[in-house]
């Protein structure tokens, strides 16, 4: 079951940075194929993020699929706001839309 | 066909109606990871047509496939790649 405390903590850490990724592993050591992908995406465009390992916490594990009723890790938020999974990430970086979008949050990418 | 695999069909095609489904089981690929099983059947992708994606944002596609296999995601299926589209796309 996931509390209240669990998804407030996660509110709290999604609305502290304005680019959290919730992953298996982190970015130096991805533990997942889909994870790694998201992290490596970020890089290359040269944005700042924070990253959660979801590996190291089963509240947060199981919580963060409660907080955006999304089933898969790993997920992107922007600005609080909750973007994708790998396939979506992986899509909107292909098209250009994630640097809109990042643009738009006036997010600097390097 | 394996049986999660024929169940990810029934279900996909109960509820979204496809134009066209291609399911692909990439367990093999998967094989000693975390997550992977045993006797496979762990990791797939959807590649999946339907009129209900049309006129929706990427999240809300993805929600009608994670809905719809809401069971196999919370058992069998660790990974699931979707490629949604509405036909004409």
């Amino acid at each position: 079951m996931t509390d209240t405390t669990t998804l407030e903590s996660i509110r709290n850490t999604v609305e502290s940075h304005d680019v959290v990724l919730f992953m298996k592993g982190t970015p130096l050591f991805p533990q997942c194929g889909f994870s790694s992908l998201v992290s490596r995406v970020l890089q290359h465009m040269g944005v700042e993020y924070h990253s959660v390992n979801v590996l190291e916490d089963m509240d947060v594990r199981e919580g963060i699929k409660v907080y955006s009723d999304w089933p898969t890790i790993p997920q992107l938020y922007v600005k609080g706001e909750f973007i994708g999974g790998c396939d979506i990430v992986k899509e909107m970086f292909e098209t250009g839309e994630l640097k809109a979008l990042l643009d738009d949050k006036g997010i600097e990418a390097a | 066909m394996t049986e999660t695999r024929r169940r990810i069909e029934d279900k996909l095609k109960a509820a979204l109606a496809p134009a066209q489904l291609e399911i692909i089981d990439d367990s093999a690929s998967h094989a000693g990871h975390a997550g992977a099983r045993p006797g496979g059947e762990s990791h797939f992708t959807v590649d999946i047509v339907s009129e209900a994606f049309a006129g929706k944002s990427r999240i809300a596609r993805h929600r009608l496939v994670n809905q719809a296999l809401s069971e196999e995601l919370a058992g069998p299926v660790h990974a699931l790649v979707i490629r949604a589209r509405a036909p004409g796309e």
